[in-house]
Parts: structure tokens; C-alpha cells; sequence
């Protein structure tokens, strides 16, 4: 196989190769292992939590380096305790023009909470951002669409501490405010759009996956799933609670293995959005099976309704509000809520911080309660 | 001492020569459907023979060629297709493209091209490949007086292909039950599969297709490292230690048999492999030809014949520590 020269080559000059060879390959073994450390973490870094009777392979693995840190938005977070009114002050909606929401608030919250909002959503431009360059007495004109988003947005998030109390104080009181989605930008992060189809030269379900999409969560999954489930309401559960159905496979109700792809998609999309796994909600041999689920699941289970109201009621509507830039790349949608515009990553927004203590009057949608 | 005759992989000895044609009969015609000019390539050495050719073409072959290279074909522009005729995009998606089955709404009926029609006409043609390709497997043997025993291995796996691809789609009444031809589309397919089904570890045929999978990796390993650990007394030379039986095959079967107390023979050892391979995709088809047809839900079925335990205790976190200690940020 190799030249006569390269052979005779070596006999003439006999070497122990051994000493060489193993310094190489203790060498690339070293190399190798730490690339693996640190590009994978280090396996004596983890830590899990068992969640389940023993067998059933129910625990909640973290990363050590994942769970000390802290969420880095935590520390921009800004809030401020409100003035509880002595009773006969007079009234946000008496004192300013065109005030729709927010309006039971005496002036001192009233400003509190308008500045808050400032800091939460447009830090960089202030008042501006909503109400315009103009003078104190413009700030009730309706002429930008910021305002009028941002009063939809306000009655949307009065409504989530309100009506899913169960699920955005499920373990305690944490509640949400304009903070946990916009972190401090005009647009929230992780919002998404319309991309399906994603194939242009097929129809049917050839069109809606197998493309890496950032709603596919970069997988060959199909990449409608948020917009099936958590826009148009289409059923997520796909198996049979009997051990025999009789049904023709996408027809009768019959859940076909293109639907469970999709349910597939959206539980990556929750697995991602949480920064966990299946078992984190699921007993994994009965996927189905609320008996066999952790409370997590059921709380999971109201976000799903919670996110759905919030894109049909709320968000989707706002669609001929916005101006073009706004609007979704492909099919100029409204832009869209789901898991990740809230959790970012973390199991709970911002690690648990209580975000509604502070803030009376966007927990309701009535007149405040100062306690 | 060393026998450089037998060849083995990474032998360091190699015998190189006039490239073995093969019998010819008196009519001159047997050498006709003989093609390639034979060679020695010392790399297949390594592995295996070296000698590379001549190849035995035939019509079994040049049909499963040619129907095999129309699948691969449609498959591949359908690809090409689906990103627009880039080539770049091609090659960056390649594993997360498929041509995909019909929509469920079709049925058994002829969809339109861009929506599984393409996956029929290239189902078909795969269909024709396999089948002809199992054929030839059967007349080579033939051919060579041999037994069918490599045509039957094959012919189970061809069962699971045709379960997957014909059987169960036709009993499902849809050919979306089918699997895409893709790489990661074809994972999916699985995996939904059996979460469809309500997880096919509890589908017995399953368990058996795993055990006999598991098993046969487990044979392999055994047999061969059992005959190279007595290829120094010439055990590796298994057929003539079959009908005279040496000091290799007395060692190797005293080591088992003080072992664990039972051994295999120097022939059964063979039937042993071969019945756990064809078993493995046999029981294989079997679970998935059940699945959805006669089984919808293996978890509640397995409860049903008291084949899945029930877990006595609580799920969550709450009941077994704090997560607020877990996640080492208390508030």
C-alpha cells in the first residue's frame, strides 16, 4: 500500500513509536475532554430533584451554573411602592383628558405608574415613545400608536392578574406587569409570526415542516404549531383514551401521526421556553394521563387557555393598529404571544420575583386596592 | 505462529494474484453477465477479500437499479424543490427535508403530485427495487445450490419494510400512516408513532423486537469473540471444527459451559444468530401491524392485561423537596 522508499525508509530507521503515541493520545484525550466540559458542562455540575414515585424516571435535572445565576433582567427591574390615598383626593380621569384606563388612580399613583411604564417599556425614549414630542396638555390625544397599544396592553395585563390568577400565581404571589415581557424594550422579545407554509412547491402537510424555522424550534417538526393551538384553537391532545377507537387516521376526530408531530412541535416549543423537560409537566409512559402528571402540567394547562384569549382577544385584533414595520414578515400579522414572551427561558418569569406586589393597579380591573 | 492464509480484518498479510473469474460452463455464457474487470484493492484487504469484481449483473440487478435510482431521484429533486432549486439550501437542510406522505384526507386514493403524489409514484418504484433485490438474493442462491437462509433474513426485513410502507397503511386506510423519506422527518415519524400510540414500550411485540435486537447484538459479540480467542488453536476455521471437532471447539465450549453452565455447539451456535436476527424484525412488523389497527393505546392496554404496574405516590416537586431549595433561590 505504501511506497517502497517510505517502507525501506522505516527499517533502516527502527523507532519505538509507543513513547510518541501515547503522549498523543493522552494529550488529544485531555484536549477532547475539556472541549467536551465546556462546550457540554461539566457532569459534576449537575443536580436533579426527584418528582415521582421511584421507577418511574420522574426527577428535574439542572445544570448548578444555570441554577445559581441569576436572570440578568432581574437587576434592571424597577419598581416603586404606591402612595395610598387618605381618601378625597381627586382622580386621574378628572384631573387629565381621554384617560380610558387607570383612570380610578389618584394623580401621585397615576404619575407612578406612567413613569414605571416608561421604564419598563421605552427607557431610551420616555414619555415620547406614547405621547408624543408635544406639550402636557397633548398627552390625551390618541395620534400615536403606541398609546393606543399600550392601553390594550394595559387592560390585557389587569386581566391576566385578574382572570388566570391560577396560573400566574400558581406556586405564589408573582403576578405580571409591562416588565415581564418587555424587559426594558419597545417590542417584548420572543413574540412570533405567521411563517407556515414553509414550502412553497407542496400543499397540505408536505407545506408546513421540515424546514429549520425558528418556530419549529429549529427541528423538521411542523412549524404552524402556535399558530394552530394557540391562535385558532385546534385540539392539542392526540391520543386515544381507549385501548381500542375505531377512526381513520387525521378524519373523525382520529388524531393522525401528522397532528402528533405538530402537538410534538408545540411541546418543544414549552420544553424551550421553560428550560426544561418532558417530565417537568408529564409522566413520560402516559403522556395523556393527568393522574400521572405533576401539578405543573395543570398549571401549564390554564397557560395554554391564558395565551390563547391573549392572542384572540387581545393581541391579534391590534393587527390594523400597528404600522407596517410591525407587523410579521411574511403574511403581516400582529405579533403574537406564547410561553417564551413571558418565561424567557426560566421555569418562572424572572425566577419567581413577585412583579404585582407593587403594583395594585394592574392587578385588577377595577378600582385599586391599596393595602 | 502466525496462519497468513486466512483473511480477517486488518490482516497484516495479504495475498494478491490473478483475480479469482469464477466457474465458467461450456456454452461460454455463464462469464457473459459478468461485469467489471476484476482488481485487487489492498484497502478492502484490510477488511475483507481484497480482490474487488467481477460483479454478477443479471436482470434482478439492473431492474433494482433502475427503480431503486428513480426513488432516490424523486426523492432528491422533490427536495430540491421544496427549497426553491438552491443548492446551498439544499446541502444546509438537507436531513431536515422529506418527501412526505399524503395528507390524511386523501385516504387510498391518488393525491395531487405536490402533496404525497410524488411519494406514491417513488413508493412504488422502492417497491419494485426491494422486491426485485429479494428476488435476487433468492436466485443467487440458487444459482450457487445453496440454501435460502440469507433470502429468508432479508425477506423479514423486507416484511417490516412492507408493513410499514403497504400493510398497515392499507389496513389504516391512509397512506399518510406512512413514513417519510427523510432524515430527521423520518425520526419524527417514529417518535410520534409511539406517542400516538400511547408509548410503544408497552406494545409486547415491541418488547420481544427489542430483546431479540438486544439480543442479537449480544450473540454477535459472544460468537466472535469467542472463535478469535480460539483462533490460535484453529477455531476460526468453524466448519471443519463442525464435522471434527478439535481443541478449540473443547476450550470454547468448556469456557461457556463453566461460564454459565450451558453452551451453544460449533453448528447451533449459527441458528441461534440467524433466528434472533429474523425474529427481531418479524416481531418488530408485527407490534407496528397491530399498532392503530387492532391497538390503540398500549399503555391502557398493558394496564388492561395487568402488563404496566401502577405507582403508588405523588408527582411534582412539592412532594418530594422544595423547589425554591432546588433551584437555590429562595423568595
Amino acid at each position: 500500500m505504501l511506497p517502497k522508499w517510505f517502507n525501506k525508509w522505516n527499517q533502516d530507521n527502527p523507532t519505538n513509536i509507543f513513547g510518541p503515541a501515547i503522549l498523543v493520545g493522552v494529550a488529544g484525550a485531555a484536549v477532547f475532554i475539556a472541549a467536551m466540559v465546556v462546550s457540554w458542562g461539566n457532569p459534576a455540575q449537575t443536580s436533579s430533584l426527584q418528582t415521582g414515585p421511584r421507577g418511574t424516571g420522574m426527577s428535574v435535572p439542572e445544570f448548578n451554573v444555570v441554577r445559581m445565576a441569576a436572570d440578568p433582567t432581574i437587576e434592571d427591574y424597577y419598581t416603586e411602592a404606591p402612595y395610598v390615598p387618605e381618601g378625597g383626593e381627586d382622580l386621574a380621569r378628572d384631573i387629565y383628558d381621554n384617560v380610558q384606563v387607570l383612570g380610578d388612580l389618584t394623580e401621585d399613583n397615576f404619575n407612578r405608574v406612567m413613569n414605571a411604564i416608561t421604564q419598563w417599556v421605552s427607557p431610551e425614549q420616555g414619555c415620547a415613545y406614547c405621547h408624543g414630542d408635544g406639550d402636557l396638555e397633548t398627552y390625551g390625544e390618541d395620534t400615536l400608536y403606541t398609546k393606543v397599544v399600550s392601553r390594550r396592553m394595559i387592560q390585557m395585563t389587569q386581566a391576566i392578574n385578574e382572570d388566570w390568577d391560577g396560573h400566574v400565581n400558581a406556586v405564589a404571589e408573582v403576578g405580571v406587569n409591562c416588565y415581564t415581557c418587555h424587559r426594558g424594550e419597545n417590542v417584548p422579545s420572543d413574540i412570533w409570526f405567521k411563517v407556515s407554509p414553509v414550502n412553497a412547491s407542496a400543499a397540505g402537510w408536505s407545506a408546513n415542516q421540515n424546514q429549520a424555522t425558528s418556530l419549529s424550534q429549529s427541528t423538521s417538526l411542523p412549524s404552524d404549531a402556535l399558530e394552530k393551538y394557540l391562535l385558532e384553537g385546534e385540539t392539542i391532545a392526540v391520543h386515544s383514551l381507549e385501548s381500542r377507537e375505531a377512526g381513520v387516521a387525521g378524519v373523525d376526530g382520529y388524531a393522525s401521526i401528522q397532528d402528533t408531530e405538530r402537538t410534538y412541535s408545540l411541546m418543544n416549543y414549552f420544553s424551550n421556553s421553560l428550560g426544561v423537560n418532558c417530565v417537568f409537566c408529564h409522566n413520560s409512559r402516559a403522556f395523556y394521563d393527568g393522574s400521572q402528571n405533576t401539578p405543573q402540567w395543570g398549571t401549564a394547562s390554564l397557560g395554554i387557555l391564558m395565551v390563547q384569549e391573549l392572542n384572540t382577544d387581545y393581541l391579534a385584533p391590534l393587527q390594523d393598529t400597528y404600522p407596517p414595520e410591525r407587523l410579521g414578515p411574511i403574511f403581516a400579522d400582529a405579533p403574537k404571544a406564547a410561553c417564551k414572551t413571558c418565561h424567557k427561558g426560566y421555569q418562572r418569569p424572572m425566577q419567581g420575583l413577585n412583579v404585582i406586589a407593587d403594583w395594585p393597579e394592574l392587578a385588577t380591573t377595577e378600582a385599586p386596592v391599596y393595602e | 505462529m502466525a496462519y497468513p492464509e486466512y483473511q480477517n480484518i486488518f490482516t497484516q498479510v495479504q495475498v494478491q494474484g490473478t483475480p479469482e473469474w469464477g466457474m465458467d460452463d461450456t456454452g461460454n455464457n455463464l462469464m457473459e453477465e459478468r461485469v467489471g474487470k476484476p482488481f485487487f484493492s489492498t484497502l478492502a484487504g484490510l477488511f475483507g477479500n481484497g480482490q474487488i469484481g467481477p460483479y454478477y449483473w443479471g436482470w434482478t440487478s439492473m431492474v433494482a437499479f433502475g427503480t431503486g435510482l428513480a426513488w432516490f431521484f424523486i426523492v432528491g429533486f422533490n427536495m430540491l424543490a421544496q427549497v426553491g432549486w438552491s443548492i446551498p439550501q439544499f446541502i444546509r437542510q438537507l436531513f431536515w427535508l422529506a418527501l412526505e406522505p399524503p395528507s390524511p384526507e386523501y385516504g387510498l386514493t391518488m393525491p395531487p403530485l405536490n402533496d404525497g403524489g410524488w411519494y406514491i409514484i417513488a413508493s412504488f418504484f422502492l417497491l419494485v427495487s426491494v422486491m426485485t433485490w429479494l428476488l435476487r438474493a433468492y436466485l443467487l442462491a440458487e444459482q450457487h445450490k445453496m440454501g435460502k437462509h440469507i433470502f429468508w433474513g432479508f425477506a423479514a426485513a423486507v416484511w417490516l419494510f412492507l408493513v410499514l410502507g403497504l400493510f398497515r397503511p392499507i389496513l389504516m386506510g391512509s397512506w399518510s400512516e406512512a413514513v417519510p423519506y427523510g432524515i430527521f422527518p423520518h425520526l419524527d415519524w417514529t417518535t410520534a408513532f409511539s406517542i400516538r400510540y400511547g408509548n410503544l414500550y408497552y406494545n409486547p411485540f415491541h418488547c420481544l423486537s427489542i430483546v431479540f435486537l438486544y439480543g442479537s447484538v449480544l450473540l454477535f459479540c459472544m460468537h466472535g469473540g469467542t472463535i478469535l480467542a480460539v483462533t490460535r488453536y484453529g477455531g476460526d476455521r468453524e466448519l471443519e471444527q463442525i464435522y471434527d471437532r478439535g481443541t478449540a471447539t473443547e476450550r470454547a465450549a468448556l469456557f461457556w459451559r463453566w461460564t454459565m453452565g450451558f453452551n451453544a455447539t460449533m453448528e447451533g451456535i449459527h441458528r441461534w444468530a440467524w433466528w434472533f436476527a429474523v425474529l427481531t424484525p418479524i416481531t418488530g412488523g408485527i407490534g407496528i401491524l397491530l399498532t392503530g389497527t387492532v391497538v390503540d393505546n398500549w399503555f391502557i392496554w398493558a394496564q388492561e392485561h395487568n402488563f404496566a404496574p401502577m405507582y403508588d405516590g405523588s408527582y411534582g416537586y412539592a412532594d418530594y423537596g422544595s423547589y425554591e431549595a432546588f433551584i437555590g433561590k429562595e423568595n
